[in-house]
């Protein structure tokens, strides 16, 4: 059997005294799409991070590939959910994203990575603002930009902090369309709150809220979701898709 | 005017202002962009306890300058991974306490400090060869660790968070950026001062900043604008008889007022 591409065994984190993971056990297999849910404050961008190496946890344990995440970092694609940069940094779209190839110590940018910018730039359908300044974006056209710096290193698991923030409908769609192509060569892991699309989208869901209170196959989900949520089940199956909630 | 140039102090002072401008253009840049200008502050003011301790040993002050400096880059950049500090507690402990540590030196020096004052304010007039050659060799490994290391320092001003995660070692380069504020600290020290260097270190690069998206682009703009700007500075102090430091701040102050308006 081939080895997992995350593997979370028994993880708590604590943010000074609180409590933000509680006994987290999760896998994710080599060519998964699941979507973290659960309300703010979950700890959904907290768990991404330990899966990064950015963030320790206090105890337990965190395997990416059978490895330490910080020496598999290689693997990773990354979408932060917030972005700290000052807004006329002076750096256009394709250099930005071009950051995603980096090599190494000493290791230029190839012709190769230039190519696979230009790729993903046109997936993304941000090809024609690749020498306008960073600053010089709309909210939505600079997510696309970070979306294709996480892509564009053609990573073995994707991981998205809410990818569909100020996503316009248009673009949500050919964004699934393209997640279900890049899934084919990667798992990928995205925190959305938007119910309704990841359950049409993606095949496992993992409901976060401190504890991990589902995580699996979409269609079992409806119960994991009415726990972490406190609310009743009908008012978060509005408007999702019979996937979800099928006929007994 | 340009008779000026055919005084031998002049020509040195045109040399320094060169080479500090070359240090200003590449390494103000990171500093604007990355937002360390206070960083640098006390970085520049902790290298006056170098200066002092110069004075006590008898070695050029300016030689004595780079531990001193690079010891406190390293310090302000290094607590938030050791000890429960923050940066910003850390720039102000080592503003003063560098200053007051060449106070202190110099107190212990017998006799008088003969031109402490430049130390503070500058004298771009009266920079020795020797003072020259060491700002030419700190420029040289600035600008060759700047081209080396340019993918890492461009990477981590950016997003320091998810340079990490592409493999840079994140705090590594942040402390090697942090080594060359202090090395171009050294260059400047003699030309402008410990308290006066901040501007060139900031100015030439805001104004370069509002006209290019490019960072290459941006330090040989500021470059050459601390060129032209700082040889102003110091043409008009000849002229008007004052501190070439101070004037040379004036000069980047006004240029930088005059471009924000007519940018803005
Ligand atoms: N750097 C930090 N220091 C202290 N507490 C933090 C820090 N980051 C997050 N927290 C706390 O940890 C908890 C989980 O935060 P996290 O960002 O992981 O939530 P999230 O599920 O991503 O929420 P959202 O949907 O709002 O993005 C929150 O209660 C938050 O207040
Ligand atoms: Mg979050």
């Amino acid at each position: 059997m081939s080895v997992k591409a995350v593997k979370i065994r028994n993880v708590d984190l604590k943010y000074d005294e609180q409590l933000v993971l509680d006994d987290i056990c999760l896998d994710i297999d080599e060519k998964d799409f699941m979507a973290i849910i659960g309300p703010n404050g979950g700890g959904k961008s907290t768990l991404l991070k330990l899966i990064l190496g950015i963030l320790k946890p206090d105890s337990g344990d965190v395997k990416v590939f059978g490895r330490d995440p910080v020496k598999s970092r290689k693997l990773m694609g990354y979408l932060p959910q917030h972005i700290n940069f000052d807004p006329d940094f002076p750096i256009n779209v394709f250099d930005t994203v071009l950051t995603g190839r980096y090599h190494g110590l000493f290791k230029g940018y190839t012709d190769k990575d230039r190519e696979a910018v230009l790729k993903v730039l046109d997936d993304m359908e941000i090809k024609d603002l690749k020498d306008r300044q960073i600053s010089k974006l709309s909210g939505g056209q600079m997510q696309r930009v970070f979306i294709a710096r996480a892509i564009v290193r053609e990573p073995k698991i994707l991981i998205m902090d809410e990818p569909m923030a100020s996503i316009d409908p248009e673009m949500q769609s050919s964004f699934y369309n393209l997640m279900a192509r890049l899934n084919k060569k990667m798992a990928i892991i995205l925190v959305s709150h938007d119910v309704g699309a990841v359950s049409t989208n993606v095949d496992k869901i993992a409901c976060l809220n401190r504890k991990l209170y589902y995580h699996g196959d979409v269609e079992n989900s409806a119960h994991g979701l009415e726990e972490i949520y406190h609310c009743p089940i009908e008012l978060i199956s509005h408007g999702i898709p019979h996937r979800i909630l099928k006929d007994h | 005017m340009l008779e000026i140039f055919q005084y031998p102090f002049m020509q040195k002072a045109l040399v320094a202002a060169v080479l500090i401008s070359v240090a200003c253009g590449v390494v103000g840049s990171y500093v604007v962009i990355k937002r360390i200008v206070s960083l640098s502050g006390a970085i520049s003011h902790a290298a006056f306890g170098g200066v002092g301790m110069g004075y006590f040993l008898g070695v050029n002050p300016v030689l004595a300058a780079i531990p001193f400096s690079i010891v406190s880059a390293m310090a302000i950049g290094g607590v938030r991974q050791v000890a429960k500090i923050s940066e910003d507690t850390a720039i102000g402990i080592l503003w003063s306490v560098g200053m007051a540590i060449g106070v202190i030196f110099i107190n212990l020096t017998p006799g008088y400090a003969p031109d402490l004052f430049s130390y503070l304010f500058g004298s771009i007039l009266t920079v020795s060869n020797s003072d020259l050659l060491i700002m030419l060799v700190l420029d040289v490994i600035i600008v060759v660790v700047v081209y080396i290391f340019r993918r890492e320092f461009l990477a981590v001003s950016f997003d320091e968070e998810f340079s990490s995660v592409t493999g840079v070692h994140a705090l590594a380069i942040y402390l090697l950026l942090l080594a060359l504020v202090a090395l171009s600290v050294v260059v400047l020290i003699k030309a402008v001062g410990v308290i006066l260097l901040i501007a060139l270190f900031t100015i030439p690069a805001a104004i370069a900043k509002q006209y290019s998206y490019n960072i290459r682009n941006l330090m040989i703009l500021a470059t050459m604008l601390g060129i032209i700007l700082t040889t102003t500075g110091l043409v008009l102090s000849y002229i008007f008889d004052l501190a070439s430091g101070a004037t040379i701040v004036m000069v980047l102050a006004s240029a930088f007022a005059i471009s924000y308006y007519l940018n803005g």
